[in-house]
C-alpha cells in the first residue's frame, strides 16, 4: 500500500511481508481448517520521528507484525527493514537500537524494580544514570518502590517499569504492543502524554492498540484486520475518505430506535454509538431519494418515535473502521 | 424487585481497604455499569457479590441469597463471564455448552434442545464440532456470553466482556446484552470503553474503594457538567488519593 520508494532514511520499511501459522485442528473428524495468515502480505513505511499506530482487534496480527519487526520471529516471505537494517540478516544490529514492550508483562518478577532496570541497562552496555533523563518522567513514579519485587507491583506500575526498561538503552525505535489494553481511561491518557514527550526526543514510536479513540493521537495509523492493512494514512485523511453520509440519531427509546432505523429507507448501516446511534446513507447527489436529516426525522416520527433528533455528523476513525469491516 | 442489595460492604486486606463501605442496589432486568480506575476496588467488590470472597464487613443480598452465609447458593444462581477467561479453548463448541449446562444443573434433555436453538441463533451450527480456539475472538465472546446465561440466571456478571473485540462485534455484543436484559436477566458489567457506559441504565463509578457517583449516564453528565461519560470518569478519577500503587 502507500508510498514505496526505496530509502534507508525511513525508520521502518516493509515489503510484502507475510507470516502463516500452522494448521489449527478442526473437528473430531480430524479436518484441518488450514493455516492462518497472521500477516498477509503487508507493505508500508514509517518515517523517522513518527508515532505510528497499528489499530485493530485481537487476532488481527498486530503482535506477529511487531515480533517480526523486533527480530523475534522470522517472516515466511517478504522483507522488513528497521533503520535500514534487515530484520533477518542484521538482527543483531536491530536489537541494539530498538526498545520493545510486549503486550504481556515479561520482566523478572522475583527481582526488584531497580534490579530489573539495572539488568536491562547492563545488557545494553549502559547505566541507569547515563540515560536517566529519558525515563525520569516515568521511572520517577516508581522510585519510591525501587526495592519492591516487580511481581508485587500493580498493573499500572508494572507497565511503567516495562516502559522504563524498554527505554533505558536510548532506542531509536520504540515498539509498544498494546500498552493501554485493560488500562482505565485516565492512565491511558497519561501514557499517551508520555509517548508525546518521547517523540519530542526524536524516538520513532510504533504502537498497537485496540482502542479506536487513540488513533487521533498518532501521526499515521494502519487499520489492521485478518493480517491485512485495510487502510494506512493520517487519521484525518482516513476520516476524509469516508465515502458515505453519516448521521447521529437520538430519541426516547434508544433500543427500539435502533430497530426502527434499520428499517428506514436508504439506511445502509446502523450501530449504537455511545449516547446516540450512527447511521450511514449514500451521499446525496441531488436526487430526491437521498436521505437527509429532515427526511430521516420525518420517517421516524411517522413510525411513531418521539423526541427524535437527527444531525449530520463527522465520522470518527471508529466509524471508518466499521465501514471498512462491513465491506 | 431488587437483584442486588448491599449495605456498607467493606473488604480490607491487612491495613489496606480495597472496598470501603459501599451501599447500592440493582433492579431486576437492569443493565448496571460498574466503572472505576484500575485498582479502585471493582474486582474485589465483584468477587464479594459473586460469593467468591468473604466481606470484612457489611451485608448484602444477591439473587435472594446472603453474601455472608449463602455464597454457594449465589454461585449456582448467577452467570459469569470475563474477557480473560470464558470458555475452554481445547474443548469443542458443543462440549463447552454441555460442560456449563452440567455445572449449573440444566437437565440433559433440556440442555440438548436448548444448545440447538442457541447455536442456530448464533449462526454457529456448522462450528458445533470445532474447537473453541479455532473460532475468531468475536464469535468466541458471543458464544461465551450465551453460555454464561444458558442456565437462565437471575443476574450475569460481565467483567470487561468486550476488551480487544472489533468495533462491529462489540456493538453486536451489546445488542445481545439488551436482549438478555429484556428477557429479565439483570446485567452487571465492567468496561473500559466509555461509550459502553452510555448503554447502561445506570452507572456507578468507584474511586479508592468507594462509590463516588451512581446514576443514569444522562444525569451523571448533567451533575458533572460533562459532555461525555469519558469526561465524567476523568473528573472523578482525578480525585483519587491512592493513585496507582
Amino acid at each position: 500500500m502507500v508510498c514505496m520508494e526505496e530509502s534507508n532514511s525511513k525508520a521502518i520499511s516493509v515489503k510484502a511481508l507475510a507470516k502463516n501459522f500452522g494448521k489449527v485442528m478442526g473437528g473430531g473428524d480430524g479436518s484441518a481448517s488450514g493455516a492462518v495468515a497472521a500477516v498477509a502480505g503487508i507493505s508500508f513505511e514509517i518515517e523517522r520521528g513518527e508515532i505510528f499506530g497499528v489499530i485493530g482487534p485481537d487476532g488481527a496480527g498486530k503482535t506477529t507484525l511487531f515480533r517480526i519487526l523486533t527480530t523475534l520471529l522470522l517472516p515466511d516471505s517478504g522483507e522488513a527493514r528497521v533503520m535500514g537494517y534487515d530484520t533477518v540478516k542484521d538482527y543483531r544490529e536491530i536489537r541494539k537500537i530498538v526498545g520493545y514492550m510486549p503486550g504481556k508483562f515479561s520482566l523478572y518478577q522475583d527481582l526488584t524494580v531497580e534490579e530489573n532496570l539495572k539488568i536491562f541497562a547492563t545488557l545494553f552496555n549502559t547505566t541507569i544514570e547515563e540515560n536517566y533523563h529519558l525515563i525520569k518522567d516515568i521511572y520517577g513514579h516508581l522510585e519510591p518502590f525501587k526495592k519492591r519485587r516487580a511481581g508485587a507491583l500493580s498493573g499500572g506500575m508494572k507497565q511503567k517499569l516495562a516502559l522504563s526498561c524498554a527505554l533505558i538503552h536510548k532506542p531509536e525505535v520504540l515498539f509498544l504492543d498494546e500498552p493501554t489494553t485493560g488500562i482505565d481511561p485516565v492512565s491511558r491518557k497519561e501514557l499517551w502524554e508520555m509517548l508525546g514527550r518521547l517523540k519530542k526526543q526524536g524516538i520513532t514510536i510504533v504502537v498497537s492498540t485496540p482502542y479506536m479513540d487513540e488513533a487521533s493521537l498518532c501521526d499515521r495509523i494502519a487499520l489492521m484486520q485478518e493480517g491485512k492493512f485495510l487502510m494506512c494514512d493520517r487519521p484525518q485523511a482516513i476520516i476524509d475518505s469516508f465515502s458515505k453520509n453519516l448521521f447521529s440519531v437520538k430519541g426516547e427509546n434508544m433500543g427500539a430506535l435502533l430497530e426502527g432505523l434499520r428499517e428506514a429507507k436508504g439506511v445502509l448501516s446502523c450501530f449504537a454509538f455511545g449516547d446516540s446511534h450512527h447511521i450511514t446513507a449514500e451521499k446525496d447527489n441531488g436526487t430526491s431519494s437521498a436521505v437527509t436529516a429532515a427526511s430521516l426525522k420525518a420517517e421516524l416520527e411517522r413510525a411513531g418515535f418521539e423526541g427524535v433528533e437527527v444531525t449530520k455528523t463527522e465520522p470518527s476513525v471508529e466509524d471508518c473502521f466499521m465501514e471498512l469491516l462491513s465491506k | 424487585m431488587k437483584v442486588i442489595e448491599v449495605e456498607n460492604l467493606t473488604k480490607r486486606f491487612g491495613s489496606f481497604t480495597a472496598v470501603d463501605n459501599i451501599s447500592f442496589s440493582v433492579e431486576r432486568g437492569e443493565i448496571f455499569g460498574f466503572l472505576g480506575a484500575n485498582g479502585a476496588g471493582k474486582t474485589t467488590a465483584m468477587k464479594m457479590l459473586c460469593g467468591l470472597l468473604r466481606p470484612s464487613g457489611g451485608r448484602g443480598i444477591v439473587s435472594g441469597f446472603d453474601i455472608n452465609r449463602e455464597s454457594e447458593k449465589i454461585k449456582a444462581s448467577i452467570g459469569y463471564m470475563s474477557q480473560k477467561f470464558a470458555l475452554y479453548e481445547d474443548l469443542k463448541v458443543w462440549e463447552n455448552i454441555r460442560l456449563y449446562a452440567g455445572i449449573y444443573g440444566v437437565p440433559e434433555k433440556e440442555a440438548t434442545e436448548r444448545s440447538h436453538t442457541l447455536l442456530e441463533e448464533l449462526g454457529l451450527e456448522k462450528e458445533r464440532n470445532s474447537l473453541v480456539k479455532s473460532l475468531p475472538l468475536g464469535w468466541r465472546q458471543k458464544l461465551a456470553f450465551s453460555v454464561s446465561i444458558f442456565h437462565k440466571p437471575t443476574i450475569v456478571f460481565l467483567d470487561e466482556p468486550t476488551g480487544g473485540v472489533d468495533p462491529v462485534t462489540r456493538r453486536q455484543f451489546w445488542e445481545m446484552i439488551y436482549k438478555a436484559a429484556g428477557s429479565g436477566i439483570t446485567v452487571f458489567v465492567t468496561t473500559h470503553y466509555m461509550d459502553e457506559a452510555e448503554y447502561c441504565n445506570r452507572v456507578s463509578i468507584m474511586v479508592d474503594g468507594r462509590i463516588d457517583a451512581l446514576s443514569s449516564p444522562a444525569s451523571l453528565k448533567k451533575e458533572f457538567e460533562a459532555e461525555s461519560m469519558d469526561e465524567v470518569f476523568r473528573k472523578l478519577a482525578r480525585k483519587s488519593k491512592n493513585g496507582e500503587l
